[in-house]
């Protein structure tokens, strides 16, 4: 996996609270059997009319947001469904962190495991971030931080464990796998068996 | 230290391989692991490609559910997918489970069906068991007492190679539910009144514990119905304690502990509830008496609203006003009245055989209303059958309904189950967010017995008027 700790975008904010997986990939498009080539479903039907032509309003389409790598979305980003294809989308979209005051539970853990980054910041840096969309920042996942336009730098929460990974490339299966005599020893000595 | 343990912490503990530390996330053992064909083939491809086996196919459960038509046929031959993609995936995960030794309950099995609803009702959803699957709505198992969620596709792969995950420790929270639930309010009243109550990130990195007289008065189905949408507050899992009622439930089902082990199975799942005095991180208690039927008026399961209750008015807020142009629903007046254009009954969160059962006494000898289509999706091929034994099959067909195969059909939209742009749908499911019965479709979600009411009334409307 090409994985690159440190890295400036500019954002592309999407203020509305609670943005599901379902926005984020309608579940028609989950019919895929590989996890290439999703990111022209990202948002799909916020972005496109039933013709297939751009909403020109939406956020995504316009000239501002061209080359943006950083999504600043509203509380409780990603809630809903466990699909995957949601990360894989917005990954091959060209989305590389998502900024919000929250983000839900397994969307950040999919996320991680392939190299989105899930930045939670307090309300004053997120309001800052909704206020001011196209600001330059820096993400440093290695230093767990997140630096605005002015300078001001911001700590943000990430697993150890998913970072490590992510910054040292490895396979958290891999991993697992170092586990297996562990796992084996468990099935034998456990007082039941399911 | 406090010894004393929460329901949760029992099950977990009893499922480490290797303890957390503070860089490291536990080694935590999977007992029971769902598929199903969505969530399923990249996962297949990574094993495939570092040439591993699935560790123990006797610990998978694996179906066909999400993108299958539920289409009346004859034959299972003639079934008409919905697209080349649908179908494609449908034969790769035949060709998956062919290749890795899974035994796969597909379109010629008598026990297909949704997974969550299969789970159960073979008896492979047991307490003290850890079950996952690549679908959130895995939550549903922890009615059972069991530990129960949703992982993504990266994870389905981990399982299928390990039969382990890396976790950390969730939260804990628990929501007494004290009094009994007035007549026609149900277990889909109180979780989405729940739901209201705590919104839809309340349970974020929580485990769930429902507990009270309210919980322990329901039956399995009306727990599993709880327990399916602790996802939609956001939590990790819910859970509910075995007690006579889960025994009883889950007693000569097939996958059951059988005879010789049903004993030593009841004596250890007794163990499985919280201690007295033991430390939940978070508890709410809130009383069923005085709740009614409740309907989303939004776009997601946290806007919600009693049946006869204004629509509340948080028009300051900008997502809250986009929700409402999009559902084009007025604040300041109740739900009751807004036309509707389908009903749709099933899901994982509806569609067992007691949701069936409160939809049809609705409807029976009753006729739906012109211009409203209603489809009647069972859990599993197992419900409709039973459904046909009681005849419900007839009284909703009698009343101008479409009785299906089970699937996940409308509730994720994703087999050609859909509603059209701008129609108005009344709808068992769990989610209500903007497209996902449809592009540009409009969901109101209630409980089976309001869906039925509005079937019959073509409009949003109160069940206890149809009792």
């Amino acid at each position: 996996m090409k994985f690159i700790s440190k890295f400036s975008s500019r954002t592309v904010v999407m203020p509305t609270t609670d943005i599901d997986t379902d926005q984020i990939i309608p579940a028609r498009f989950l019919t895929t059997t590989s996890k290439e080539g999703l990111g022209r479903y990202v948002f799909h039907d916020l972005r496109f009319n039933a013709d297939g032509s751009e909403k020109q309003n939406f956020v995504l389409n316009t000239p501002a947001a061209q080359g943006c790598g950083i999504l600043v979305g509203g509380h409780n980003f990603g809630c809903g469904s466990s699909r995957e294809h949601a990360p894989w989308a917005l990954l091959d979209y060209g989305i590389r962190a998502v900024v919000s005051t929250a983000i839900a539970d397994i969307f950040k853990t999919n996320s991680l495991k392939n190299g989105l980054i899930p930045v939670v910041v307090d309300q004053v840096t997120h309001e800052t971030l909704l206020q001011n969309p196209g600001m330059e920042l820096t993400i440093d996942l290695e230093a767990r931080s997140l630096t605005l336009a002015n300078g001001r730098s911001v700590e943000f929460p990430v697993g150890g464990f998913a970072r490590y990974c992510l910054l040292a490339g490895i396979d958290q299966l891999g991993y697992l796998q170092q586990h297996l005599n562990s796992i084996a020893r468990f099935e034998e000595s456990r007082s039941w068996t399911p | 230290m406090n010894q004393r343990k929460t329901l949760f912490d029992k099950v977990w503990n009893d499922h480490i391989v290797v303890a957390e530390t503070a860089d490291t996330p536990a080694v935590l053992y999977i007992d029971l692991h769902i598929i199903h064909e969505v969530t399923t083939p990249q996962a297949f491809s990574v094993l495939r490609d570092h040439k591993l086996p699935v560790r123990r196919p006797d610990l998978v459960l694996a179906t066909l559910d999400h993108s299958t038509p539920t289409t009346p046929v004859s034959t299972f031959k003639d079934l008409a997918v919905v697209s080349e993609g649908a179908l494609n995936q449908i034969s790769q995960m035949e060709k998956n489970c062919a290749e890795f030794g899974i035994d796969l309950l597909g379109f010629d099995s008598a026990n297909r069906g949704i997974v969550h609803v299969i789970g159960p009702e073979l008896g492979a959803t047991q307490p003290g068991k850890t079950i996952v699957c690549g679908d959130s709505h895995t939550s549903t198992h922890g009615a059972f007492g069991a530990l129960a969620f949703g992982i993504g596709t990266t994870e389905v792969g981990h399982v299928l190679a390990t039969q382990s995950l890396l976790q950390r420790k969730p939260k804990t929270f628990a929501i007494n539910v004290d009094g009994t639930l007035p007549a026609g309010v149900t277990a889909k009243d109180l979780i989405l009144a729940i739901i209201g109550m705590i919104g839809v990130d309340g349970g974020t990195g929580h485990v769930i514990e429902y507990r009270g007289d309210a919980i322990t008065a329901l039956d399995m189905e009306a727990r599993m119905t709880i327990c399916n949408m602790s996802i939609e507050a956001g939590a990790r899992a819910g859970m509910i304690a075995p007690d006579a009622t889960t025994y009883e439930y889950l007693n000569g089902l097939p996958r059951a502990p059988q005879a010789d082990e049903w004993d030593a199975a009841v004596s250890r799942w007794r163990e499985l509830c919280t201690d007295e005095g033991a430390r939940f991180d978070k508890a709410i208690t809130i009383s069923a008496t005085d709740l009614q039927p409740m309907v989303t008026f939004g776009t997601n399961p946290g806007m919600v609203v009693g049946i006869n209750d204004a629509v509340p008015d948080n028009l300051s807020d900008p997502s809250f006003r986009k929700a409402l142009d999009y559902m084009q629903i007025e604040v300041g007046k109740p739900m009751t009245g807004y036309d509707i254009d389908i009903v749709f009954i099933g899901s994982c969160t509806n569609s067992r055989l007691s949701d069936l059962q409160q939809a049809a006494d609705v409807v029976a000898g009753r006729k739906i209303a012109d211009g409203v289509r209603m489809l009647v999706v069972p859990g599993s091929q197992q419900i409709k059958k039973a459904a046909e034994d009681l005849g419900l099959d007839k009284i909703f067909m009698q009343a101008g309904a479409e009785w299906r195969e089970s699937g996940c059909s409308m509730c994720i939209g994703m087999n050609g189950d859909t509603a059209g742009k701008g129609q108005l749908t009344v709808s068992t499911s769990n989610r209500n967010f903007e497209g996902r019965q449809g592009v540009g479709a409009r969901t109101i979600l209630a409980s089976p017995m309001t869906a039925a009411a509005s079937a019959i009334a073509g409009k949003v409307a109160d069940p206890r008027e149809y009792l």
